[in-house]
């Protein structure tokens, strides 16, 4: 069963490679392309910590295989900043409210909470807690990540999500 | 945590996966949103030679009318349902049982399609399928034809869909008039498959009387269930006169047996069903009555 290959745009760069079927994207990104920003919680749909941005939405790259994204745009948690390194909104926001801890499962909260807040620049609370319940945070305990999708909503009704 | 080495196919014509799917026999399985089939084979409780990706296939996504009925082809994703203006107009149980769908990264992959082939009896859109009457297309080499709902659903994640056909899109009835619905549902987490819910539609005379009611149920058998008996009662009386809580008691003694498992016995599911039941009817009702 050979290998494929899949041409794809990573944080902004096109990126060609072969690949067997059976990897997924998130190996791929972690292991073919060195993006290791983009965590492995559970392998199999449940924790979200493996979260990307593919053509904008924001999806489990566990449950993606890379030949199916071929052709595709994605962003990783790499590719949320700003190319200087500095923070997004988002980031810094995690950052002032304690949204984080030993930061296993940032990667999968700050992409989801940016695709989320594109969406929504005007969450309700109860929103933003149904948004969450995809990603899982085993430090926390939640309450600084809610936080800081409050103050990350700020400036994503000034638009100046990213 | 690994899926095991397959061989990928990806068609671009529906005639093109069937013929595929024919061709590979016992060792291809449909990959569509993945959302299910790849944690199974990422915990290796499946195995394929063949995985044959409809993703790229054009024809199986969309939504629009057809002959009266909604048609929304099997590769919609769920995110696109939600969205879906038209979806919210004239198939409003559908547009109310989409958000509770997993998470909404789920539902960014996840297809219609899939999840109706895929058949769990927890799962909202089988529900809703028999729910409303729906009727499925699907394709062979050998052609197309259609599945009532009813018929659809074969038993615990099965079909009545031969291994060789791709379901290639279902029809909702459009229901008019003065009708409500909701779906309700209790899960331990937002966004875990419910231990028991009710996606029900009720639809009223000039006079409040009931013309017509469905009673789909979510979680409370090895298939999605409806409690038609219990609807036929209900039909033609006023629905003032219907207590909530009485449909609910009916409805759980109507059904055939009620799965036990470590998320809940029988006897628990069925006063959470009875619950659910009782707030589904309520707010349908409401609806159908004051729009
Ligand atoms: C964390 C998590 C939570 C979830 N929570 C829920 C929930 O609360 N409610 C819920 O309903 N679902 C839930 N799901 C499942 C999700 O809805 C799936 O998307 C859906 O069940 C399958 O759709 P899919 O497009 O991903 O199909 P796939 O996973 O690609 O396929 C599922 C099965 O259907 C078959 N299949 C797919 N398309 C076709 C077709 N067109 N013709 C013939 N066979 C086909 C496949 O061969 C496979 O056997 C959850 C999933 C995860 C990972
Ligand atoms: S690693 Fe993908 S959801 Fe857990
Ligand atoms: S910060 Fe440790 S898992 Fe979330």
């Amino acid at each position: 069963m050979g290998e494929v290959s899949v041409k794809l745009t990573v944080n902004g760069q096109p990126r060609a490679a072969t690949v067997e079927p059976r990897v997924t994207l998130a190996d791929f990104l972690r292991e073919q392309l060195q993006l290791t920003g983009t965590h492995l919680g559970c392998e199999h749909g449940v924790c979200g910590a493996c979260t990307v941005l593919v053509d904008g939405a924001a999806v489990r790259s566990c449950l993606m295989f890379a030949v199916q994204a071929d052709g595709a745009e994605v962003t990783t948690i790499e590719g949320i900043g700003s190319p200087d390194g500095g923070l997004s909104a988002v980031q810094s926001a995690f950052r002032d409210c304690h949204g984080l801890q030993c930061g296993f499962c940032t990667p999968g909260f700050v992409v989801s909470v940016t695709a989320f807040l594109r969406d929504h620049p005007n969450p309700t609370d109860p929103e933003i807690r149904e948004a969450l319940s995809g990603n899982l945070c085993r430090c926390t305990g939640y309450q600084g990540i809610v936080n800081a999708v409050q103050q990350a909503a700020g400036a994503a009704r000034r638009g100046e999500l990213r | 945590m690994k899926p095991a080495p397959f061989e990928y196919h990806a068609p671009n014509t529906v005639a093109d996966a069937a013929n595929l799917l024919a061709e590979l026999g016992d060792g291809a399985k449909v990959l569509s949103g993945g959302q299910s089939l790849v944690p199974m084979l990422a915990l290796r409780l499946a195995v394929f030679e063949h995985l044959v990706d409809i993703g790229r296939i054009a024809e199986l996504s969309g939504i629009e009318r057809r002959n009266g009925a909604l048609w929304i082809g099997a590769g919609t994703t769920q995110a696109t349902v939600e969205a879906s203006a038209l979806v919210a107009s004239e198939v409003p149980l559908l547009a109310v049982a989409t958000p509770l769908i997993g998470h909404f990264q789920i539902r960014s992959r996840g297809t219609l399609g899939g999840s109706i082939a895929h058949a769990d009896p927890a799962a909202e859109y089988p529900a809703v399928a028999l729910a409303l009457d729906a009727t499925m297309e699907v394709v062979s080499p050998r052609g197309r034809r259609t599945i009532e709902a009813r018929d659809f659903f074969a038993g615990l994640w099965s079909t009545s869909m031969e291994p060789d056909e791709l379901l290639v899109g279902v029809s909702f009835p459009i229901w008019g008039g003065r009708s409500g619905f909701a779906v309700e549902e209790f899960a331990r987490r937002h966004g875990d498959f419910a231990i028991a819910g009710a996606a029900i539609g009720i639809e009223l005379d000039a006079v409040d009387r009931i013309r017509r009611c469905t009673l789909g149920l979510i979680g409370l058998g090895s298939t999605p269930e409806r409690a038609r008996t219990v609807e036929a009662e209900l039909a033609g009386r006023p629905v003032t006169d219907v207590e909530p809580d009485e449909v609910g008691r009916l409805v759980m003694a109507a059904l055939p047996s009620v799965p036990s498992d470590l998320h809940g016995s029988a006897a628990y599911r069925k006063r959470v069903g009875a619950a659910m039941v009782a707030r589904a009817w309520t707010t349908a009702a409401a609806e159908a009555r004051h729009g």
